[in-house]
Formats: C-alpha cells, sequence, structure tokens
C-alpha cells in the first residue's frame, strides 16, 4: 500500500485525460461491451418477450445443436476454403503487379496504373455487386457476350453452384489487389539501393536481384499481411459477408453460403437469436485464437507491435 | 534483346490488370448514357449507343432515389466529424507512456478487445433497440462513432511526435487540452486529413446499419437503398410513375445511372485519397 498515496496523485494529475477518455469509453461500453453481455444467450432459450432474465437456461443445448446442423459442417468447409484461396491470391497477385511495377521505368504510366488498380478498394460492395450482377450476367453480360464470340458457352458466374466461389475469390482479388500493391510498393521504398549497386558490379542480372534483394525486402510485409488475414480467416475475406450477401442466392447456398450469411438468416430471417449467437460465439473465440497466435508469430518474426 | 520483349510483355500484362479495373465502369456508364432499346438489343459494350441522359433525369427526379442521396450526405456531414472529434480525444491521452498516463495500457486493452471480440448481431441489435434508436438517423452515427481502427493508427502517429516540443508547451503552463489541439493536431494534419477521408468513405459505403437499423424505407441512406434495388430487386420500391417511364427507361439503364451517381461522391473524393494514403498507409499498415 506504499504506492497508494503516488496513485492517487497520479489520478489527480491525470484527471483530465481521462475526461478525454471519457465520451469514446461510454461509447463502446455500451455498443461494444453491452452486446458482449447479450451473449449469454447463446446458454438460453431467449426469447425477446421474456428477456434475459426470465429465459430459460439451456446450457450447451444451442452449440450442439448447431454442431449437429447438417449445414453447418458445409458452412464452415465454405467458408475456410473461401478464405484461405482469397488469402493467397491477395498475396500472391499484389506481390507479382508490384514486382512488374517496379520494373516499369515510365514513371508517368506506372502512376496511371496505380491509380487505376487501387481504386475499386473504395467502393462498397453493393456498388460492385451493382456492377458484377451487370457484367457477369449470363443473358445480358459484357464477359459471357464476349466468350460466344469464341463460341464457349455462356456461364452462370453468380448462379452455378461451381463457380459463385470461384467469382467470390476472383472479385475480391480483383478488388483489393490495388491496395496491395500499395503497400508492398511502400515495402520497396525501404529497401536500401546500394544493394542493387553492389549486386550489379558483382554481375547479378535482374532475375537474380529480384530473388536475392527484392524477395527478402519483402519478406516481412508479405508475412505480415498472411499472419493479418489469419484472424480474418472465418470472415472469408476482408468483408466477405457484404460481398457473399449481395450476391449469392439460395441455389448456391451448398458452395457459397458462409458463417456470417448464416448467422444473418438464423438470427434475423427465421428469429433463432440463441442460435446464431451460438454461432456467433464460436467463430469469434476461434478468430481470437488465431489473431492471438498470429500476432505472436508476427512479433516473433518481424518485431511488429501494434499496441 | 530479351530485357526488350520483357519489357513489351510487362507492359501488356499491366495494362490488362488496369483495364481489368476499369472496363467494369466504362462498362456500367456506357449502359447508363444509351437508349433502353439499344440496351437491350446488346449493342452497348464501352461505348454509349444512342447517346441519351433519360436515365440519369429518371434518377434524379426519382424522390426515393434522392431523400436517400441527401440522407447519406447529412450522414457523412454528422459522422466525420463525430468520428474525428473522438478519435482525436481517444488518441491523445492513448499516446502518452504509462509513465506520463498511468491508466494508459488499460484503456488501450479496453479499446484493442472490442477489436477482436464482438457480441454478434443480434445483442448488438438488441441494445441499440433499448437505446431507442431504431428508426432514428442517430443509430447510423453513434454506434459506430469510434472506429478503433483509425485509432489506433493516429495514436501510433501521436506518439512518433518528439516529446521535446511538447514538454516545452507543458513546462510554460499548457494545459493538455491545449497541447493537444495546438501542437498535436497541427503536426498531424496529413494523418488526420487521411482519417478524414477514409472516414467520409466509410461512412458513404455503409449500407448494413441503414437496412437493418431503419424499419422504413424513406429512411435508408442511399446504399441500404441501393442494396435493395440492384440486389434484391425489389419491385416494391418502385411505384406506378416508375412503370410508366420504364418504357423509356429500362431497369438496366436505371440501375446503371444509380450505380454511377452513387460512385461520383467517390470519384470526387479520390484525387485526395491518392495524395495521402501514403501517409495512412505507412503510419499503419507497415508500422516498421
Amino acid at each position: 500500500m506504499v504506492t497508494y498515496p503516488n496513485k492517487r496523485k497520479s489520478f489527480k494529475r491525470d484527471i483530465p485525460l481521462h475526461l478525454m477518455m471519457l465520451p469514446g469509453v461510454i461509447i463502446l461500453l455500451i455498443f461494444s461491451y453491452g452486446p458482449m453481455l447479450g451473449l449469454v444467450m447463446a446458454f438460453q432459450n431467449f426469447s425477446p418477450s421474456r428477456g434475459f432474465l426470465h429465459s430459460k437456461w439451456v446450457g450447451l443445448e444451442n452449440f450442439r445443436y448447431v454442431l449437429g446442423l447438417p449445414n453447418f459442417w458445409e458452412v464452415i468447409r465454405n467458408t475456410l476454403l473461401i478464405s484461405v484461396l482469397k488469402i493467397i491470391g491477395s498475396i500472391v497477385v499484389p506481390v507479382i503487379v508490384t514486382l512488374l511495377l517496379n520494373e516499369l521505368r515510365h514513371t508517368g504510366l506506372k502512376r496511371s496504373i496505380q491509380t487505376i488498380v487501387y481504386f475499386p478498394h473504395f467502393l462498397s460492395w453493393i456498388i460492385l455487386s451493382g456492377i458484377l450482377i451487370d457484367f457477369l450476367s449470363p443473358s445480358e453480360g459484357i464477359i459471357n457476350k464476349f466468350m460466344t464470340v469464341f463460341g464457349i458457352e455462356p456461364i452462370y458466374f453468380l448462379g452455378d453452384k461451381f463457380w459463385f466461389p470461384i467469382t467470390m475469390i476472383l472479385t475480391e482479388i480483383w478488388k483489393e489487389f490495388g491496395y496491395g500493391t500499395i503497400v508492398y510498393l511502400a515495402a520497396l521504398t525501404a529497401i536500401d539501393p546500394t544493394l542493387y549497386e553492389s549486386a550489379k558490379m558483382d554481375g547479378a542480372g535482374r532475375i537474380k536481384q529480384v530473388w536475392h534483394i527484392t524477395m527478402p525486402g519483402l519478406k516481412p510485409t508479405i508475412l505480415l499481411m498472411t499472419v493479418l488475414a489469419l484472424g480474418t480467416i472465418l470472415n472469408a475475406g476482408t468483408n466477405g459477408f457484404e460481398q457473399i450477401f449481395n450476391m449469392y442466392s439460395p441455389q448456391v447456398y451448398k458452395t457459397g453460403d458462409i458463417i456470417d450469411t448464416l448467422v444473418y438468416r438464423l438470427g434475423l430471417g427465421s428469429a433463432q437469436f440463441s442460435v446464431a449467437t451460438a454461432i456467433g460465439m464460436i467463430k469469434s473465440i476461434i478468430s481470437f485464437v488465431l489473431l492471438t497466435l498470429g500476432y505472436y508469430i508476427a512479433r516473433k518474426t518481424s518485431d511488429y507491435q501494434i499496441l | 534483346m530479351s530485357r526488350k520483349i520483357f519489357n513489351v510483355f510487362n507492359v501488356s500484362l499491366l495494362v490488362l490488370a488496369a483495364l481489368s479495373c476499369l472496363l467494369p465502369m466504362i462498362n456500367i456508364l456506357a449502359i447508363s448514357m444509351s437508349s433502353s432499346p439499344a440496351v437491350a438489343a446488346g449493342k452497348v459494350t464501352l461505348w454509349p449507343v444512342e447517346f441519351t441522359l433519360q436515365s440519369y433525369k429518371f434518377v434524379v427526379e426519382k424522390p426515393e432515389f434522392m431523400k436517400a442521396f441527401i440522407i447519406s450526405v447529412l450522414k457523412v456531414l454528422a459522422g466525420v466529424p463525430v468520428n474525428m472529434l473522438l478519435t482525436i480525444l481517444v488518441s491523445y491521452p492513448l499516446s502518452k507512456t504509462r509513465a506520463e498516463f498511468r491508466s494508459r495500457n488499460i484503456y488501450m486493452w479496453f479499446f484493442v478487445v472490442t477489436m477482436i471480440f464482438s457480441g454478434g448481431l443480434v445483442p448488438w441489435y438488441m441494445i441499440i433497440s433499448k437505446m431507442h434508436l431504431i428508426d432514428s438517423f442517430w443509430a447510423l452515427i453513434i454506434p459506430s462513432a469510434v472506429p478503433v481502427y483509425n485509432v489506433v493508427l493516429l495514436t501510433n502517429f501521436f506518439k512518433s511526435i518528439p516529446k521535446g516540443i511538447e514538454e516545452a508547451a507543458l513546462i510554460d503552463g499548457a494545459s493538455h487540452w491545449t497541447t493537444m489541439w495546438k501542437i498535436y493536431v497541427p503536426l498531424s494534419s496529413a494523418s488526420i486529413a487521411t482519417l478524414v477521408l477514409f472516414s467520409i468513405v466509410t461512412h458513404w459505403n455503409s449500407w448494413f446499419e441503414g437496412l437493418i437499423l431503419m424499419n422504413s424505407p424513406e429512411k435508408y441512406p442511399l446504399q441500404s437503398y441501393l442494396q435493395t434495388i440492384i440486389v434484391n430487386r425489389d419491385v416494391k420500391l418502385m411505384t406506378m410513375q416508375d412503370a410508366r417511364v420504364l418504357a423509356a427507361v429500362s431497369e438496366r439503364t436505371s440501375r446503371a445511372a444509380q450505380v454511377f451517381v452513387a460512385t461520383i461522391p467517390v470519384l470526387a473524393a479520390y484525387p485526395f485519397l491518392q495524395k495521402y494514403f501514403t501517409t495512412g498507409i505507412v503510419v499503419g499498415a507497415i508500422k516498421e
């Protein structure tokens, strides 16, 4: 208790700082921590008319029900498959584009390309869905029209079980590769140019330079982006819900339904509040474990610190 | 010689990548400016056929669209200052060391936990309904008033400001309040500009809150309205008058025009986003 007066003194000193924190803290307490209390409904048979206090406690019943749902495992499989392929694509494509852009000597062209490819990142999935639904349509879409010129049968990209997940993966990579490119280009500027000079003196060609200088220079950023993506693996992409919710339809549920869209339909569609919350909770816990693991690895390998 | 071949290959590949981002937008623009028979006949690809602005006239005269557009503008005008004020107020104390602000780490964890855990959709909805915000404009502003990711970015930037300046100010008797507004904020104007732009884009683009928290479509912001029109093809939102005009303006051309009008604000903000994004990203994604 020796520190007591000290603590009190520092509290008094810090009052203005506490006051600055107050509005933000209140908002988060209500709208972020408040809903966390609501997680108790995962252990109840919750009905809004009875409220949290009078709903019946059912223990792990909801979790058992979720694990027994035939489409639950299907949804997990879809989510993971879409996620993993999106993560791989959204690392590989921007890195390749960065390396290619780096070889461009014409700065005007380089800047124009950067400007164009970065743009889709800032459009909402609503706008992009509007564009893509038209663009990919089997009867009116320009892509399918183009393909029929070459005698290829029209493909129903958004309505076919096989093509839907592929379309989701490709359109997300398409939307975000420009953003990734900017990040990797920023990382390139940190590479010491004298390294290239001395490599040239030693007779290393362009490919050797890329492999032995550029790639190792990008490695920490690549690693970091991968690790951060791990935390979102159950979201099926950075904004998987927004993307899939706006483009899917019942005929592609088998391959396109993900955890968040299922939670939405159960929770707000068919009013199974407790079941939806139980699934959300399972998801939250797994994401937390993955994120902690990822953060730990990132810290060990690249001294990355968020806080 | 092989270098030359590579260059040709490289430029064409990159131009192709850029075109892939550009063509869908040009396609939608061309459709919105073409006559509906030409569109229906499949004549429109990248250039308007039988140029007309009928679809735009239809959209601008459509009261639902304009109402939603105005709500979105108001949402940005009210939401962005609230976001920025709270972000600055919170980031300043968080950028202090533990010696300067004893409870700093506790607060930091308090914020970070919200990035990792959430109560999920249903409890979130219930809290907002308990606060009597359902159907209220403020439901689009208050629950998202503290963008925690932006707080992390700005805190990191504030931390990089040399302590010497601040110490001098504090010795001269400046309060934290003055130090924050007179020293920290002006010194980080580029970062703050980035966050303002990000906040504008986020507010403009968000649609889920509007869709879920507003019971009547007249209260939807633009993106929520577009969600019902474009994605759900909700014909209930079409009025009789719409049906009449639709003979001249097809559903497809009007959809294209609405998509394009909703993109204009982002296009307008884009040059500024371009100017500032490197600062934003250097502060954030690859802080090393």
